[in-house]
């Protein structure tokens, strides 16, 4: 008999509202549906009233954990619009705090996946040591989190050049303590017996749903962005590897996002070792205006390739910026990935492509093949729903 | 006379206080283990008493008597036990023969409420719940058993009073091979009956929100919180009794809190098992450990 477990849309599983329906079997699960558009803000829309430098601070609102991602495949696109090449130390500035941002992400995730498995241990111990890496970042931008470290043509703060040594020997801290976790997760048996095998994304699939980042990665395909198309960024004067695994199951996607934080800890130390040989204070390039075109810009964010298109007609607003996040392709992966697990499966399968709903939201209403509503329908019904809802209130205040 | 056994000494009262006690106990210890700073003293009552003056909301699926009334029976039962366990070490000839059995049964009925008041409910997840806790039962119990078996055998009699005075007479019977195999088993049974990781999958909050106590709010979910603490005193103590006595003697609190002990290490130390790896850990693991004990305890060893 089949019956309907929701998972969701507010789900101690996942933080965020989201809807995964499990048709199950018993404890089977036969069929995924997956249900998104709980949180639509409508960011696209906002960035093109706001001048250009407002623009990088609003994107890093769209996901407090990507807070740097979505900002550097922004100020890449406008500086690929504009053709502006930066300093050399403003590059090192923005691997550092990517990585740093790269190494809480997957901490916070790796805290979470224990708190999935019922393993509050791996939970507490994961965010004891992310404070270590906030407390970098705290050093470096002043924020916790929110770093607002980036400008079209650089970086807006400096790392100086006496504090390097004491940051190096924080981030020395956090091998051991990745090299720890790696530990912890491989030799456990009841953690092996829990993840090895589960929701298996073969390469197939990982090809047909074309998801990114650290789920690609896991299921043999390798690519990651930092590598491939390193703009204005120094990950090709730094040397470092991409971690992949062949097996595609949760086990393989968190050892790859482990191996992948010890990756960073490495490009972290290397790029401060080069901002020490350079000019203190050398970090933006100048930038008097924007002129019309278009540009791309992508940077991997921890949880896979952030895309950003940015679409001038030379005035001080963007003209059009069109985004696209990682998750939203990963979170569709899981329709096949949980067939035929049962539902303690499902769940840390549904976890393991670490989603981020707050920036995957989109609408498009589509019937039979043609987009349902163009932008004025869609204003035209949102004010509407706004008319209802005031109406609602005042019938209610009488 | 019985009234009073029963409600304060060394039944409900009595079993309450220190259960919230070794609540606590167990609540700053993993706190300890997480480096967290943990709870204040007094923060499982506290959660009761937050519990008894909220609402209770009954869903509209529910069967309303058995759903309302699976809580209380839970919470009646335990008492029971604190008051056999109790009496037994304080006044060896309230006994009476298989009051070991009894006991047992009674441990059992807890879960089995849990069972019916989730089922009750109507609630989807819920009911996905309430299979894995009928599961768990099945697996578990049989090692459980088995294990118990052992001390049974070893002094020829089905009386808590008669076990203790062997142990007082010839050592505890964990002192022996079989004894302590058996200990062993027993342990971990506990650990599946007092529902902490990794045997919390019917109430796995990451993966069905509370399972079985999804829809239990209020003075409803207070009266099985209040089991759950007088399970986590009870239980032990059982199991020292029959295991680990005599049990007149101060050392006891300190043999109580290894065993607590033990069982936060291990609910700290593993992620949560899937419910058909609990079951065939159960069964092709412990049961075949508690046969070897019980054969070993046939020998005499």
């Amino acid at each position: 008999m089949k019956t309907i477990i929701p998972v969701g849309p507010y789900h101690p599983l996942q933080e965020e509202p989201e809807f995964f329906e499990l048709e199950v079997e018993g404890e089977r699960v036969i069929k995924l549906n997956i249900k998104l558009g709980y949180n639509h803000r409508g960011i696209e829309k906002l960035s093109e009233s706001k001048h250009f430098d407002q623009v990088t601070f609003l994107v890093e609102r769209i996901c407090g954990i990507c807070s740097t991602s979505h900002p550097l495949a922004y100020v890449i696109a406008v500086e690929d619009l504009a053709g502006l090449e930066i300093p050399l130390r403003a590059k090192y500035i923005r691997c550092v705090i990517g990585e740093l941002e790269r190494i809480h992400s997957h901490l916070l995730w790796l805290g979470l996946a224990g708190h999935f498995l019922g393993y509050n241990t791996i939970w507490m111990w994961a965010w004891k040591y992310r404070e270590t890496v906030l407390d970098l970042c705290e050093q470096i931008s002043g924020n916790r989190n929110h770093y607002a470290m980036l400008r079209i043509g650089g970086v807006r703060r400096d790392i100086i050049n006496d504090e390097i040594d004491g940051m190096k020997k924080k981030a020395s801290t956090l091998i051991s303590a990745l090299n720890m976790f790696k530990g912890a997760v491989m030799d456990d048996p009841v953690i092996g017996v829990r993840t090895k095998g589960v929701g298996i994304l073969t390469k197939q699939m990982a090809i047909d749903y074309c998801v990114v980042g650290p789920t690609a990665r896991a299921s043999d395909i390798d690519i990651d962005v930092r590598r491939d198309s390193p703009k204005n960024t120094a990950y090709d004067l730094i040397e470092w590897n991409v971690p992949v695994l062949k097996d595609g199951d949760v086990f393989a996607k968190v050892v790859v996002r482990i191996l992948e934080m010890l990756e960073s800890v490495s490009i972290i130390t290397q790029s401060l070792d080069k901002i020490r040989e350079l000019k203190e204070g050398d970090i933006w390039a100048e930038v008097r205006d924007i002129p019309a075109g278009e540009g791309i810009g992508t940077y991997e964010a921890p949880r896979g390739e952030v895309f950003h298109y940015v679409r001038s007609d030379g005035g001080n607003t963007p003209y059009r910026h069109k985004i696209k996040a990682p998750s939203y392709t990963n979170v569709l992966s899981n329709e096949v990935a949980v067939i035929d697990g049962d539902i303690a499966d499902a769940c840390i399968t549904l976890a393991a492509v670490d989603p981020c709903y707050c920036c995957t939201e989109r609408i498009q209403a589509v019937e039979n093949g043609k987009s349902k509503y163009n932008w004025k329908e869609l204003l035209k019904l949102s004010q509407e729903k706004t008319e209802k809802i005031k109406k609602c209130y005042e019938n209610y205040k009488r | 006379m019985i009234v009073f056994y029963y409600i304060i000494f060394p039944g409900f009262l009595t079993a309450f206080i220190l259960g919230g006690i070794a609540s606590w106990t167990e609540r700053k210890l993993t706190a300890k283990i997480h480096a967290r700073v943990g709870p204040p003293f007094l923060q499982p009552f506290y959660d009761i008493i937050k519990l008894f003056i909220k609402e209770v909301t009954i869903p509209d699926s529910a069967s309303k008597t058995i759903f309302m009334l699976s809580p209380i029976i839970a919470f009646a039962s335990v008492p029971i036990v604190a008051t056999i366990v109790g009496i037994n070490f304080l006044n060896p000839e309230y006994g009476f023969n298989g009051d070991l059995l009894v006991c047992v049964y009674l441990l059992l009925i807890p879960s089995i409420a849990i069972i019916l008041g989730s089922s009750a409910s109507g609630n989807p997840l819920a009911s996905i719940g309430a299979s894995r806790e009928m599961k768990l039962v099945l697996s578990y119990e049989l090692a459980f058993w088995a294990a118990l078996t052992v001390p049974i055998i070893r002094t020829n009699t089905f009386r808590l009073s008669d076990l203790m005075e062997y142990q007082v007479l010839n050592g505890a019977t964990a002192g022996s091979w079989s004894g302590i195999i058996a200990f062993i088993v027993a342990i971990i049974c506990i650990q599946a009956k007092l529902a902490r990781v990794p045997f919390d999958m019917p109430e796995a909050e990451t993966e069905i929100a509370g399972g079985a106590y999804i829809e239990y709010s209020g003075a409803l979910l207070g009266f099985f919180k209040m089991s759950q603490y007088m399970m986590l005193v009870v239980l032990p103590v059982f199991l020292l009794q029959i295991f680990w006595g005599p049990l007149n003697s101060p050392i006891t609190i300190l043999k109580y809190l290894l065993l607590l002990f033990i069982i936060v290490l291990i609910e700290n130390t593993n992620p949560r098992l899937k419910i058909d790896q609990a079951v065939k850990f159960f069964w092709f693991g412990l049961f075949p450990l508690g046969i070897i004990s019980i054969i070993l305890a046939v020998l005499g060893m």
